[in-house]
């Protein structure tokens, strides 16, 4: 009895020291949070187009019935790593033929406006966003953020900060892929 | 060049560690004396060099050398010599560097003070502490050179983090060092005496020296932390349950239960193999706290720029210090032989409580702090574990102990007489009932945990004075005697009733400042007034001033009460272009009564920005200086036992040695 | 490289830590549903801060949070509705104060638990403590009753 409980002590710190072991692990990012939204049907959110762009603006109801999977991105022209983003996005739209809507997170218009005619809009639909109320409901914790929802509404993955550079473009293209695989199936 | 210099000495510290972790050992087994006494120059010798490599790095931060990158990422030309000079420890490595410095002077003051302590055990202390060094300095070599040179060297630095060029913060890191490395001496004795298979009061007399320094060190650390949060961080707060505030105030709680555990050790020869389980576990968890802080593994406002090879090292140097130390007892500690008896009420059943509670706190924060890495690991959901949770499970067991706390100096050893206590006690309980009246009477609102609080906080004080009371007499005899008891009380009893006394007034402070703080938030433009607690605060404008490094908006505050001017604030919004941020100095009116506190911000709302308005901040916190003051109180008390007479002359010696004649260790 | 970025966005994180949190044109004109807000904004996770709650950050997704708050309280939400409101959104990880659930039963079951086995150690200890002494006493005693039992053992055996 005495025993076990002197070595009780150290059968703990091995065991604090294994959790401590895998928390090193490089791949490990504490800041990451789960998005609740994964597997779940797109939230209810209602935003009208941003003056002037020319597309129409987004509502939960266009994120249903779809073909395909589509893309949604949040993003705004205050946002210094969109503008990275935006490249490759509109890469994906004119090569791979990706359906783009985009939130307008906490932008003024003519500031939205000006910044897509400078780079090109990709967006099929834009919705504003002024006070950020949808970026709520999609649980966003910052600008840019993009998720794929599946033809039935069904949000799929969530990307969080730019899709910028070799890895972060794979790990999306794949997620894509898979995407497209499960609507497949599913219809 | 005193670059290269400083890294030679380090290389030359780890040799002289490594010579240090072998011979002495050897020496204490084999009985010879030589090999022993070596410990006690190679001790001297690592703070000589460890020393020589912090002169070189502060030598390269006072005349801003550039060509040393770690000045390059933590200083700036045009920063104030005193932020040069904290600058040294300002970063991973040379924080790393003053840890291991105050690592040898530790065993340095040993080596030179602890003359009446026997040679092998001292010897095997030593050889301990050096294996400790050894990890480290090697940490510091390999992964965390602070000496190392950029080229070409730029032209000026990149400032340190404004938040943290303060007075009170920089002084905050040698503080808490000084107290978490403190207890690597306590670990390192009780390492030796595991190997020795014994321990006795004795020992226990030896050890308490160090663990009072260290526990001091550590009170004034956590304070000053506190303090520094408290008017840098501008919205009052002083406590955050933040994991690395966590990491600092465990083995605070650890080492408090050390301090007293230990008295049991001493006086009644009982609580061994728990009071070197203590001693462990300190330390251990000063090591956590590097670790964690050093390795990114929690998300904290407080880390260090982080870094998993880095965190790797130091998890392998934990896992040989803290297992190979447990491992150790678990081996030898189930043979220590439990010594005097005790009845369920006496001193040690007190103390005992004292313990209990005070190790279960610091588990449950320990717990707390790793929740969420637990179950990141075992789930992979993200829970967090805020201040919601600490304050539901850690105040909870406060309070029982500072009741006990009252009870327990009136308690003596082996048995105890309860009902006598009581009836001394009687007293003091309605006076305590009381003042939660009465302060209900006053304030009028407030959470009833705080009327609790404040009921057995009143009970904690005057249970304290009434006990000082009593051994001195006072007023039973003529003033004289009293005087005379007074001056034949030990230095420890006084200590005692200061620091508990100072955890009274400490509580006070905790109370008053989270119960019946108040607060206004408004966007003000010059002319208008705020009232707020009885002050009547009028904003006058705001000016452009200019610092030696930074730029600030300085509001100008006129605070008068009934018409009555009382004083001017100025509360400033400071930014730094170099290191491209800003930070909030709060004004802060103190009084014993209560903090008047202004802090400014812009405003973050547009249609307020385009009037020219500021968002002004002003909050009455009654009692909180009572905080540092107790905190203050905690510490003195701790030197005052640390001077009693018993820890310096006369400390007995094992009869069956022969070690040389005890010295006044000052 | 991933880690160094990741460092300096830590840093960039923890910088706006120091400023005012609560803006005056967010305050309720109900005293009563404001001091509501407040402490429900206390046990809410500001998610782009490095561990700190909404009520004291400046970020904008806490400030927008707080909004939220504050609008459901008008709305007529009850504390619990406004928090399981934003749990919704924001997941398990928002809430300092973690539920009682299944994943969390360790966590608020152990500071019980290491009392009770702090409790529980401390009356072993006593009792063989206890026990000691009779054994002593009784040693005492008896030392020759054990001696002739001992004696005679050996007799047997040999």
């Amino acid at each position: 009895m005495k025993r076990a409980i002197a070595a009780l002590p150290v059968l703990i710190v091995l065991v604090f020291g294994a959790f401590f072991l895998w928390g090193l692990n490089p791949d490990r990012d504490p800041n990451a949070i789960p998005s609740v939204l994964i597997s779940q049907p797109a939230p209810e959110f209602d935003l009208p187009a941003v003056e002037g762009v020319g597309v129409p603006g987004l509502s939960r109801d266009n994120l249903f019935g779809n073909s395909d999977p589509v893309v949604v991105n949040v993003f705004a022209s205050w946002c210094v790593p969109c503008r990275a983003e935006h490249a490759v996005l509109t890469r994906m739209v004119e090569r791979d033929g990706v359906r783009l809507f985009g939130i307008n997170y906490k932008d003024k218009p003519e500031d939205a406006r000006g910044w897509l005619e400078k780079l090109g809009n990709p967006y099929e639909r834009i919705g504003s966003d002024l006070n950020g109320r949808a970026g709520i409901e999609w649980g966003i914790s910052g600008v840019p953020e993009t998720f794929i929802v599946a033809g039935d509404g069904t949000v799929l993955y969530r990307y969080v900060g730019p899709v910028v550079g070799a890895e972060a473009e794979e790990k999306f293209a794949t997620a894509l892929a898979q995407a497209r695989t499960r609507n497949g199936a599913n219809s | 060049m005193f670059p290269e210099i400083g890294q030679f000495a380090l290389a030359l510290a780890l040799g002289t560690a490594l010579v240090q972790s072998v011979l002495p050992m050897l020496g204490a087994s084999r009985g010879n004396v030589l090999w022993m006494r070596c410990a006690r120059s190679s001790s001297i010798a690592q703070l000589v060099f460890i020393g020589i490599a912090f002169a070189a790095l502060m030598q390269a931060f006072v005349v801003s050398d550039f060509t040393v990158a770690n000045v390059v990422e933590n200083s700036h030309s045009l920063k104030p010599m005193l932020y040069k000079i904290a600058g040294t420890w300002g970063s991973h490595e040379g924080s790393l560097l003053l840890w291991v410095l105050i690592l040898a002077a530790f065993g340095a003051g040993v080596a030179l003070f602890g003359s009446n302590i026997p040679d092998a055990l001292k010897a095997r202390t030593l050889s301990v502490q050096a294996w400790i060094s050894t990890g480290f300095l090697s940490f510091l070599l390999l992964t965390s050179n602070p000496f190392e040179r950029v080229f070409p060297p730029p032209l000026d630095g990149n400032d340190l983090n404004p938040l943290l060029q303060d007075v009170g913060l920089a002084m905050h890191p040698p503080l808490l060092y000084f107290g978490y490395v403190g207890f690597s001496i306590v670990f390192s004795f009780a390492v030796a005496a595991l190997i020795e298979g014994r321990i006795d009061a004795a020992w226990a007399r030896w050890v308490r020296p160090w663990t009072l320094a260290a526990w001091m060190s550590l009170t004034a650390g956590i304070a000053l932390g506190s303090w520094w949060a408290y008017y840098e961080l501008g919205w009052g707060g002083w406590w955050f349950w933040d994991p690395v505030e966590n990491v600092s105030f465990m083995p605070w709680l650890l080492g408090t239960a050390l301090l007293h555990s230990a008295i049991v050790t001493e006086k009644r020869d009982a609580f061994k193999s728990w009071t070197i389980l203590l001693a462990i576990l300190t330390f251990s968890l000063s090591l956590l706290g590097t670790f964690i802080v050093r390795s990114g593994l929690l998300t904290s406002v407080h880390a260090f720029a982080v870094d998993p090879e880095r965190g790797l090292y130091i998890l392998g140097l934990l896992g040989i210090s803290i297992g190979g130390s447990l491992t150790l007892y678990a081996w030898r500690a189930p043979a220590m032989e439990g010594g005097g008896l005790f009845a369920p009420v006496s001193r040690e059943a007190g103390l005992l409580i004292n313990n209990l509670l005070l190790a279960t706190a610091t588990g449950t924060v320990l717990f707390g702090t790793l929740y969420p890495l637990f179950m990141e690991a075992l789930t992979g959901d993200k829970v967090s574990v805020g201040p919601p949770f600490f304050n539901a499970t850690f105040i909870p067991m406060m309070l029982p102990l500072v009741v006990v706390m009252g009870i327990g100096p009136f308690l003596s050893w082996k048995r105890a007489d309860l009902k006598g206590v009581f009836q001394r006690l009687r007293f003091i309980a309605l006076l305590a009932g009381l003042a939660a009246l009465a302060t209900w009477y006053v304030a009028r609102g407030g959470p009833a945990l705080a009327y609790l609080s404040v009921a057995i906080t009143v009970w904690l004080l005057f249970a304290t004075l009434r006990e000082w009371a009593v051994r001195i007499r006072l007023f039973d005899v003529p003033l004289a005697e009293t005087i005379r008891r007074a001056r034949n009380l030990p230095r420890a009893a006084h200590g005692m009733t200061l620091a508990h006394a100072g955890l009274a007034v400490a509580m006070f402070g905790f109370i008053g400042s989270s119960a019946w703080k108040s607060e206004e938030i408004v966007f003000v433009q010059p002319g208008s007034v705020i009232e707020i607690a009885g002050f009547d605060v009028r904003f006058d404008g705001v000016e452009r001033v200019r610092g030696p490094n930074y730029i600030a908006d300085r509001g100008t505050l006129a605070v008068s009460r009934e018409g009555e001017f009382v004083t001017t604030l100025y509360p400033e919004r400071r930014s730094y272009p170099v290191a491209q941020s800003t930070t909030t100095e709060s004004a802060i009116r103190s009084t014993l009564a209560g903090d008047l506190y202004a802090s400014l911000a812009e405003p973050a709302s547009e249609t307020a920005a385009d009037t020219g308005a500021w968002t002004l901040r002003i909050l009455y916190e009654p009692l909180v200086n009572l905080i540092w003051i107790g905190s203050t109180m905690l510490i003195l008390g701790g030197g005052m036992s640390l001077s009693d007479r018993r820890l310096r002359v006369g400390v007995p010696r094992r009869a069956s040695r022969s070690g040389p004649v005890a010295t006044p260790a000052e | 490289m991933k880690w160094k970025t990741l460092a300096v966005a830590v840093m960039l994180a923890a910088l706006p830590f120091a400023a005012g949190a609560v803006e005056p044109d967010e305050i309720l004109d109900d005293p009563a549903l404001e001091a509501r807000a407040r402490e429900i904004s206390k046990d809410l996770r500001c998610v782009v801060c490095q561990n700190q709650d909404i009520d004291s950050s400046n970020a904008g997704v806490a400030r927008d949070l707080r909004l939220l708050v504050r609008e459901r309280l008008v709305a007529g939400d009850t504390d619990a509705e406004v928090i399981e409101y934003v749990r919704a959104r924001y997941g398990d990880y928002v809430l300092l104060k973690p539920p009682f659930k299944p994943e969390t039963y360790a966590l608020w079951l152990a500071p019980a638990l290491l009392v009770l086995f702090g409790v529980g150690t401390v009356i072993v200890v006593l009792r063989s403590s206890r026990k000691r002494q009779v054994a002593e006493r009784l040693s005492e005693e008896d030392e020759r009753l054990v001696a002739e039992i001992l004696a005679a053992e050996k007799e047997g055996r040999s």
